[in-house]
């Protein structure tokens, strides 16, 4: 490994960005379950939603380190944006997506500045007030959202003038499944170019990040703007294909659960917002089939243990073995994500 | 207008009795405890079953309400919550979080999910007409139990070797334990008193706040704003943010319905932007 720095990071960034076996095999899965799962179209539409969703917050908190108690705001705001547009002006799906992607974008943009603003606590804080404030205006505008009832009466348009949504969800899933993987493609390209190399770099230690001459700030307010429109792809994609939007969708406890997906399928690596989301909503398929009312205690206590163990420990375990089932050498320890 | 003033005045006590717990555990250890409504919920729960159930006057179920959390605090604190103070924040959000989750599904598991019923002595029910101001004889009572404790707090803290104690170790807790001062001790103590201080406030509050399982969750955010606007380096900066936040939820549910919670998010959002450390706070 020797040559000059630039030498070294592009080579370092090349190597990332190959694909690896293993991703081939997760696509060539995700995309054959449209033949070889029929029967399970709903709940996989469900599942790669809420895998977009929890990518879109690992981009800010696997990369770049920001903690958000409140990514529900973007997914409840394109999904609110989604069904509104829908049923006020025409109700074509990718005309929403995109529509819906770029107005949650905005808002990130425009809320980017006040995560900025404050650090650690104060930040969460924030990210969680942003999300309730939204969660009020939601509930309070009845008129347009239909507050605490749903909004009702969504009625999509076939995709691309073609495809109708049916009751098995089938084209539902191809198509959110479509858009996930152009939405990662895209994700999987910016992480590791250059910019996704200077948001580990400010996630990792902020103050040298801005010695070396990397605008943190620009960079952070980027990539929060670029997770807020990923989430609201999320929510859209969720409007459009369960055609209702509930107040649901921007609660606290969705918040709280897409944290926890990610918690389990690790930070900042994409795949584990899908990891987390498969796991999740199995265990709560299973634990919900066998204690309806309780279940929130059971992840609850997922929580508690995941922490107890230490989120970093089991994912470099995790590697070792990993590591070691290739005959590879070992993993370093890696220090990560760290609110101070 | 007065009346409205003076339920403010009585919410904004109570708020500050169930969080000004948070806001030392928050100050001396860093450490981000979204599971204190938990607390709150217990001593609630504890006054609810020890009257309905066991018939035990309003009055006696207090001292339990306190001590109750306070044991249930100090055993979580040991066991658990200990090994979380030098993790960093997402973590201990995350963990917390889990803890409340737990607490809710529990709760509504042994008691059910209805909201529980607090039958006032009947010295305590009504209203009586001062000066051409209804005022709420519970409302007093909770006024004068909140002010008393106030006071109390203070002392402890500026008086007694104990609170100068507390005050190093939150101050700088590497030097405090360098002269010799216990700091885990002093933690520990701290914690479940803070514990106690919420329970109780949860029993105070049960007529008012209502209470039921979702209890942690449906408070946890007035917490929170009591903390991060008061700061956490003194009792007076969340002193005077609980009797703000009270006295703006009270007038604002009364005057402005339509606005709804709308109001005190953004004055949070609002003070967090501007004074990150709180507004009683002289930036460092």
């Amino acid at each position: 490994m020797q040559g000059t720095p630039t030498e070294i990071a592009t080579r370092h960034l090349a190597e990332t960005s190959r694909w690896k076996p293993m991703e081939f095999v997760f696509w060539l899965v995700a995309f054959g379950a449209i033949w070889l799962l029929p029967s399970h179209h709903l709940i996989l539409n469900e599942i790669i939603i809420t895998a977009l969703f929890a990518m879109s917050l690992d981009l800010i908190l696997g990369y770049a380190g920001i903690a958000s108690l409140g990514h529900a705001a973007f997914f409840g705001f394109g999904a609110y944006f989604a069904g509104i547009f829908a049923i006020r002006v025409i109700g074509d799906p990718l005309t929403g997506l995109v529509l819906a992607t770029l107005a949650s974008g905005a808002l990130g943009f425009i809320t980017s500045f006040l995560v900025l603003r404050g650090v650690d606590l104060a930040r969460l804080m924030v990210t969680l007030g942003v999300a309730l404030v939204l969660g009020e205006i939601a509930n309070k505008m009845t008129w347009l959202t239909g507050g605490a009832d749903g909004l009702q009466g969504v009625v999509m348009g076939p995709v691309l003038g073609l495809f109708e949504f049916d009751l098995y969800g089938r084209t539902a899933y191809v198509y959110s499944l479509v858009i996930t993987f152009l939405l990662f493609l895209m994700a999987r390209r910016i992480v590791v170019s250059p910019f996704g190399l200077s948001l580990r770099t400010i996630r990792d230690n902020p103050l040298r990040a801005r010695a070396i001459g990397i605008p943190v700030n620009r960079r952070l307010i980027a990539v929060y703007t670029l997770a807020a429109a990923y989430a609201g792809a999320a929510g859209a994609l969720l409007a459009q294909t369960t055609q209702f939007v509930s107040l649901d969708v921007i609660a606290l406890h969705r918040s709280a659960d897409v944290l926890l997906m990610l918690v389990i399928g690790g930070t900042g690596y994409l795949y584990g917002g899908f990891a987390g989301a498969i796991v999740f909503k199995v265990l709560q398929d299973v634990i919900s089939n066998w204690t309806p009312q309780y279940w929130t205690f059971w992840i609850g206590l997922i929580l508690v243990i995941l922490v107890l163990i230490g989120r970093e420990r089991m994912n470099h375990r995790a590697a070792v073995l990993w590591a070691r089932l290739r005959g590879k050498p070992e993993p370093r320890p890696r220090t990560i994500v760290g609110g101070h | 207008m007065l009346t409205i003033l003076f339920d403010g005045i009585a919410y904004g006590m109570v708020l500050f009795v169930l969080a000004c717990g948070l806001s030392i555990t928050l100050g001396l250890m860093n450490f981000v405890n979204l599971a204190h409504g938990v607390f709150a919920m217990v001593g609630g729960y504890v006054t609810a079953i020890l009257m309905n159930r066991l018939g035990v006057p309003f009055l006696a179920t207090l001292p339990f309400a306190f001590l109750v959390p306070a044991a249930f605090g100090l055993v979580l604190e040991r066991t658990l919550y200990q090994r979380l103070y030098n993790r960093n924040h997402l973590d201990q959000v995350l963990f917390t979080i889990g803890l409340v989750f737990m607490a809710i599904a529990a709760v509504d598991y042994v008691m059910g999910s209805q909201p529980q019923l607090i039958q006032l002595p009947s010295w305590l029910r009504g209203r009586v007409d001062v000066f051409g101001v209804q005022i709420g004889l519970y409302r007093s009572f909770i006024i004068v139990v909140c002010g008393f404790l106030v006071v109390g707090l203070q002392f402890v803290l500026a008086k007694t070797r104990f609170g100068a104690q507390l005050r190093a170790a939150v101050d700088d807790a590497r030097v405090a334990r360098g002269l010799g001062i216990n700091t885990s001790l002093v933690f520990a103590a701290t914690f479940a008193a803070g514990s106690g201080l919420a329970g109780l406030g949860g029993a105070l509050g049960a007529e008012i706040l209502g209470l039921d399982p979702t209890f942690p969750l449906k408070f946890l955010i007035y917490f929170m704003i009591v903390v991060t606007v008061g700061g956490t380096s003194s009792l007076t900066g969340p002193f005077f943010a609980s009797l703000l936040l009270g006295i703006a939820d009270v007038a604002g549910k009364y005057y402005v319905p339509s606005l709804g919670a709308f109001v005190i998010y953004t004055v949070m959002i609002v003070v967090l932007v501007f004074r990150p450390q709180g507004l009683f706070v002289k930036a460092r």
